[in-house]
């Protein structure tokens, strides 16, 4: 193992240099991930858990024991002082600072304990309420169908428009391709957060406000798609093209038989991106879609945070699920979506 | 899915077919294009139009034949200021709190990250062991949604949180950090950081490794010190993609809204307010709806974005020209 991590430099030890590298990466291990992982475990955590301060680091549940004339289960405590100090029994009710305990050997037997004298028997598990609650409670597969049709259909629409605009400016010599070019350049001067009332105005126009499709349609075509699509498409050899055109293909099968195939690599990357500029959307949303039944999870999550009180037991639960899809794409298409941003954003 | 997609584009292919009959195959260009300039053209261009006729207009009408013309007085009235040095003395002093706070927000953001962002570039292209798990841990939080990110350090800064417990437990004093402006401020520009700085590293670490490996092979057979190797040698040569860098985290740092939103909303007051919030505010989310007000300060940020977006666009045409 030592010889496994001192192979850095050759045959050479350590240097200090890589133990400060080591260090410095191990703290940016603990500062990415630590958040997110504190999240998570905070998730699991029951409603009064999560006013335990100082926080636990772990989720703990307190025992319950279901006895013979009680109908719910009764939380477990130890008795640390008084006639029944060492042994755990199980509370009926508590009134103000006194408990009323019974022994679970004995469960008609009420004995009254002063709740200084009594601490709650718990044991490490994760607790799934605040899930069920977002289920049950809040409109959740809701929010959830929202946002993924929304990141699917403008996903497709995005990838059909760009790639068909693509292919008309990497492979026709045409008048008026460069006006067209400059457009698409122009068009990255203009982002979404400038033009935030004329789009809401116009969108409200064609009746689109308050309608899935209000988020999907404004965004749909990108110019850094048609880039990067257009970019891909030059490196096809036109010989290919000629040769269908021979065999009397028409231009539309030339373009999604042969440049779609082709370009698959780059259509990827133009897939994860849209995926996940929709699925993260915010402020487009937030000024297009008013009624909850429409909420984005993103505006779900955002609605839930109140100026003073937060339900932070749902709250929780409802980032996990957010992220989760996020989480899982990255993990099966980390090299993909790596290169696709470094090259559309080094551009 | 492919099963779906075929018969889909054997219907598309009929009219399409049709069309290249008419117009023959080089003018047909224009009928793949026209979806997409569709799309620009009422989404992106249009506006544009009816962005300068709404900040040219006054009144709280949503119709724009029913709002009087007022000339410049929408950007007059966002621009009068005794000094804009201090926003209690502007006419609409909300706006300039937010111009200021953007101002602070992208030095602060933009240094602090790219500083940050070439400090880990430099370590991750060093020889290390499970060099693109390290990799993959700074990028991650750039694929994590602004809403989420917020929550997140909410969770951890809230008046009971992780953060204060663990401060007690060390004996110092606890902070509502959320409720202190300064604090509150902090936390916005360094959870910004957070949340973007793997998409930089990512950049400057493909430049770092796009320098030939030569060069530094002659340094080291010249036998200079590290310092000099960098200062001479990577710092220069690194330069082109370190200007794009920071280009580019400035057209990003002016269009800051979601992840400071949804973190503070822009309170304490109005402490982490930022210009596109303040749009938002006064356009959509306040009655009355402002839309002059909002367009023409949106004309302002816009104005500043284009400029920044042409110096990006000449930077990287220099750069891929040699």
């Amino acid at each position: 193992m030592a010889n496994f991590i001192t192979r850095t430099r050759g045959r050479q030890r350590l240097h200090w240099t890589d133990w400060a590298s080591y260090a410095y990466l191990g703290f940016g291990v603990l500062l990415m991930f630590g958040p997110v992982l504190w999240l998570v475990l905070s998730s699991f955590k029951t409603e009064t858990e999560l006013q335990h301060y100082p926080p636990r680091l772990l989720p703990y549940v307190q025992q319950t024991v279901t006895l013979p004339g009680y109908d719910d289960p009764l939380l477990v405590f130890h008795v640390t002082q008084g006639p029944l100090a060492g042994q755990d029994v199980a509370q009926v009710r508590r009134i103000g600072l006194v408990s009323q305990m019974v022994r679970p050997d004995d469960p008609t037997t009420i004995v009254k304990v002063p709740i200084a004298d009594r601490e709650p028997v718990e044991h490490v598990a994760l607790a799934t309420s605040n899930y069920q609650k977002l289920f049950q409670r809040f409109n959740f597969l809701r929010f959830l169908w929202n946002s993924t049709f929304i990141t699917v259909v403008a996903t497709a629409i995005t990838l059909l428009v760009n790639s068909m605009a693509a292919f008309a400016l990497s492979k026709y010599e045409f008048r008026g391709r460069g006006t067209v070019m400059a457009m698409v350049i122009g068009t990255l001067m203009i982002p979404q957060t400038v033009v935030l009332v004329p789009l809401f105005l116009i969108t409200r126009d064609f009746g689109l406000i308050n309608t899935l499709w209000g988020v999907i349609i404004p965004g749909a075509a990108t110019p850094t798609g048609v880039f990067l699509l257009r970019q891909y498409m030059l490196t096809i050899p036109d010989e290919i093209l000629d040769a269908a055109r021979m065999d009397n293909a028409s231009e539309w099968k030339i373009y999604w038989r042969i440049i779609l195939p082709l370009s698959a690599p780059a259509i990827a990357v133009l897939a994860i991106l849209s995926i996940m500029w929709r699925w993260n959307d915010f402020l487009w949303p937030l000024i297009a879609l008013s009624q909850t039944e429409n909420f984005t999870l993103q505006l779900a999550l955002n609605s839930f945070r109140g100026e003073f009180t937060t339900d932070w037991a749902s709250l929780l639960a409802m980032t996990v699920l957010t992220l989760v899809p996020v989480v899982a794409v990255f993990a099966f298409l980390q090299k993909y979506i790596a290169t696709g941003i470094a090259s559309t954003g080094g551009k | 899915m492919l099963k779906l997609i075929t018969p889909l584009m054997q219907i598309v292919d009929v009219p399409m077919r049709a069309l290249q009959r008419l117009l023959g195959p080089r003018r047909l260009a224009w009928a793949f294009l026209a979806p997409n300039l569709i799309l620009f053209g009422l989404f992106a261009f249009l506006p544009v139009l009816v962005n300068i006729a709404y900040a040219l207009t006054g009144s709280d009408q949503i119709l724009l034949r029913d709002r009087p013309f007022v000339g410049v007085r929408n950007f007059t009235d966002l621009s009068q200021c005794a000094s804009y040095l201090d926003a209690n003395s502007c006419k609409i002093d909300v706006f300039w709190r937010a111009v200021h706070n953007t101002a602070w927000f992208i030095v602060l953001q933009v240094g602090f990250m790219v500083g940050f962002s070439l400090l880990t570039a430099l370590i991750l292209n060093r020889k290390i062991v499970a060099r693109g798990f390290f990799r993959a841990v700074f990028f991650f939080p750039v694929l994590l949604s602004p809403v989420v990110v917020a929550l997140i350090w909410k969770w951890i800064l809230q008046d009971q949180g992780a953060l204060n417990a663990v401060l007690e437990h060390f004996g110092y004093p606890t902070v509502n950090w959320l409720l202190n402006p300064s604090w509150a401020f902090g936390w916005a520009v360094f959870l910004s950081c957070w949340a973007h700085m793997g998409f930089y590293t990512l950049i400057l670490l493909a430049g770092l490794q796009a320098i030939p490996r030569d060069v530094y092979e002659a340094a080291q057979m010249d036998a200079a010190s590290p310092w000099r190797v960098f200062h001479r040698i990577t710092l220069p040569l690194l330069m082109p993609t370190m200007v794009v860098v920071l280009v580019l985290a400035l057209i990003k740092g002016v269009q800051t809204f979601d992840e400071v939103y949804a973190f503070t909303g822009g309170g304490p007051g109005s402490a982490t307010t930022l210009v596109i919030q303040y749009i938002y505010q006064t356009g959509f989310a306040g009655a009355p709806r402002l839309f002059g007000l909002a367009s023409a300060a949106s004309i302002m940020v816009a104005l500043v974005l284009v400029v920044l977006t042409a110096v990006q666009l000449w930077i990287t045409r220099r750069n891929a020209n040699g």
